[in-house]
């Protein structure tokens, strides 16, 4: 039922609100795929990470370089993919090192450096040698093609033409469903209920023969890999990259998406990775909405938009402290007697020293 | 014209205007521990409201000192962000107190959008320039040139630093946000009214930023809705740098990051033998922050707290 519904979505959506709603339903999948690997970061393992973007960015870079004509290489997305995801693991790791002894908001202000200094150096590396080609960005990178067929352009499969939206839907499906699974297993496996020990007391964890060091790098490696994973696709799907697609903002997003929609959860994280990618797109018919209900456009809508996506999640915030599906455990400690839950919160997904 | 001197010089002068900022972060995150990521946000805010002001002022009559007009913009910055703080604490923090500790977080960005995209509807997408009415006499020091308004940056900065340490040290206000600040609980058993002092450490906090907007408009000559985000981010640095939680520490952290940066863009060029550039500098402070923090991991002058209480 599930999986009809999924495979006939870009369809139903295409019909009934045009084709560019399949492209935001492409987004909204690669932001799931952040989203679920920050959320091993962030949920699972309670390191607060400010600086995620930056392996979404090595990705999308590594996959450029591999696949497009800046060097004249063009290998195919199988290879250059995982090699995409681990070159953001590797750096997962470099940027964990380092940090293993920072807790809580000294973390947070690192990894924010690490992914502004990233950006920095994607931003300025056209000279002396041409490597990201600066601000300009790459463009023209390799779409994916499975079996010589190109997603980057539209599909007819009997007697159906599939533009190329919805085969890369049907690619970041794949892809989603994929890390779903892998984040699922993850949570109930030894690392994860590691990660959990980790999140909810570091000492006890250690004194339980958990082995902190290496259980933190592997919270990194995977999601950093994660965030490599999404980099790429997101490179072959657009086409073209730039630093402008990396910027702190990018990382709060997602950030945000996890916090809103329920840390540590995986359908709440889905959620709020889906609603924070719809509501800007949905609200850029405000100006349809004033020129129906006032007869004309009083603001103009792009300057409304961002406005009311903050306005958005302030009120779900209040609305919903500790998100709009929290996992049973934290709604149990949410509803506790006072003294109990604050007791509880003290070291609840918290991140402080 | 001595390099050096002139570098050091400028990196006084940004650095005090971080460290202003970095008091507001860091007095918000001694009591709530809570990164007020609105607070950059509050800085640009003040700018504007102070920009508008002048702006009134002079279109009324031109002739006006300009030292007097700028005095004046300050004097509406200062209470206008001053109730603006205080009504994101009341209404984006205050409800959240008890929850977990993201959330806040994540109301603080929602604030920020908020606050950004209203100061682009009221004050528009360009930047809005800072009319040049300041003295501008220039000094000689050590080959060095300094300028009035630098002078008058640090100046104003030690001064309010100095205020602001007097308040917390001196005052019952100050007495009450320190017990605040090492515990809510046993303060409120004190007769401490923690609500209170919690907006009071908002308003404090925003009354030194809207000086600092101020400042940071008269010396690049402008203003922009979206110039308090990377100036929190720094200022924050500045903070984390110093040691959050710590007022000592952000001032030195602010004057420190402001240094280095301006040495990090003096000398790149030469360290790297041309290889990097000026438009490195960012990386140069963000990479001192992270490798401060590698080797003392709680900032400069921040405690070293039990790992867990």
């Amino acid at each position: 039922m599930l999986a009809v519904l999924l495979a006939a979505l870009p369809f139903l959506i295409g019909a009934g609100l045009g084709n560019s709603w399949v492209r935001v339903l492409d987004f909204v999948l690669l932001y799931v795929l952040l989203a679920l690997g920050l959320n091993i970061v962030v949920g699972y393992a309670g390191l607060l990470d400010l600086g995620y973007i930056a392996f979404y960015a090595l990705g999308a870079y590594l996959y450029a370089w591999l696949a497009s004509p800046h060097f004249g290489l063009h290998l195919p997305f199988w290879m250059v993919l995982p090699l995409g995801a681990a070159l953001a693991g590797v750096f997962g790791v470099l940027l964990g090192a380092p940090t293993l002894r920072l807790r809580g908001d000294y973390l947070a202000i690192v990894t924010l450096g690490f992914g502004e200094i990233i950006r920095i150096f994607m931003n300025n590396l056209n000279a002396p040698f041409n490597l990201t080609n600066g601000p300009q960005g790459m463009n023209l990178i390799d779409p994916v093609s499975i079996g010589g067929v190109s997603l980057g352009k539209s599909l007819e499969v009997a007697g159906i033409t599939l533009p190329s939206t919805y085969l890369y839907y049907y690619l970041f499906l794949a892809a989603t469903l994929l890390v779903i699974v892998v984040a699922m297993r993850l949570q109930h496996s030894r690392v994860g209920r590691a990660w959990a020990a980790l999140r909810e007391d570091e000492i006890a964890a250690a004194a339980m023969g958990i082995n902190t060091r290496n259980v933190k790098l592997l919270a990194f490696a995977m999601g950093a890999t994660f965030g490599g994973l999404a980099g790429g696709l997101f490179a072959a799907f657009q086409g073209f990259i730039s630093p402008e697609s990396f910027t702190l903002w990018e990382s709060i997003l997602v950030l945000c998406m996890i916090v809103l929609g329920g840390m540590g959860n995986i359908p709440g994280v889905i959620l709020g990775a889906v609603l924070l990618t719809v509501i800007p797109e949905a609200l850029r018919y405000i100006g349809d909405l004033q020129r129906a209900t006032l007869g004309q456009v009083v603001v103009d809508p792009a300057d409304l938009r961002m406005l009311l996506f903050g306005v958005a999640l302030v009120a779900m915030m209040l609305f919903r402290p500790a998100g709009l599906l929290p996992s049973r455990q934290r709604k149990r400690e949410f509803s506790a007697q006072d003294g109990v839950a604050e007791q509880e919160q003290a070291s609840l997904y918290d991140t402080k020293a | 014209m001595d390099i050096f001197t002139q570098q050091l010089i400028n990196g006084l002068v940004l650095g005090s205007i971080y460290a202003l900022v970095a008091l507001g972060y860091t007095m918000v995150y001694g009591i709530l521990e809570l990164i007020n990521f609105a607070h950059g946000e509050v800085t640009m805010i003040g700018a504007m409201v102070a920009l508008s002001v002048i702006g009134v002022l002079l279109g009324a009559s031109p002739d006006l000192p300009g030292l007097m007009v700028v005095i004046a913009g300050l004097l509406v910055a200062i209470p206008a962000c001053m109730a603006l703080a205080f009504g994101i604490e009341k209404i984006a923090y205050r409800p959240l107190r008890k929850a977990p500790r993201l959330a806040p977080l994540i109301t603080a960005i929602g604030v920020s959008i908020i606050l950004q995209n209203v100061a682009m509807l009221v004050w528009g997408r360009q930047y809005v320039s800072f009319p040049a009415i300041l003295p501008r006499g220039q000094h000689e020091i050590l080959g060095a040139h300094i300028t009035d308004l630098q002078i008058a940056i640090v100046v104003l900065s030690l001064l309010s630093m100095a205020g602001l340490w007097l308040l917390v040290e001196k005052t019952r206000l100050g007495r009450a946000m320190r017990a605040t600040a090492q515990s809510k609980e046993v303060a409120e058993l004190m007769g401490v009214n923690v609500d209170r002092v919690i907006s009071y450490t908002f308003i404090i906090g925003a009354a030194i930023a809207a000086i600092a907007g101020v400042m940071v408009s008269a010396y690049y000559g402008l203003a922009h809705y979206y110039m308090g985000f990377m100036l929190g981010l720094k200022a924050f640095s500045a903070a984390v740098l110093g040691g959050i939680g710590n007022i000592a520490g952000a001032m030195l952290g602010g004057l420190l990051l402001g240094v280095i940066e301006a040495l990090g863009a003096g000398y790149i060029g030469d360290l790297t033998g041309g290889f990097l550039g000026s438009h490195y500098q960012d990386v140069f402070a963000f990479l001192v922050l992270i490798l401060v923090l590698v080797f003392r991991p709680s900032g400069l002058l921040g405690e070293r707290v039990a790992s867990r209480a």
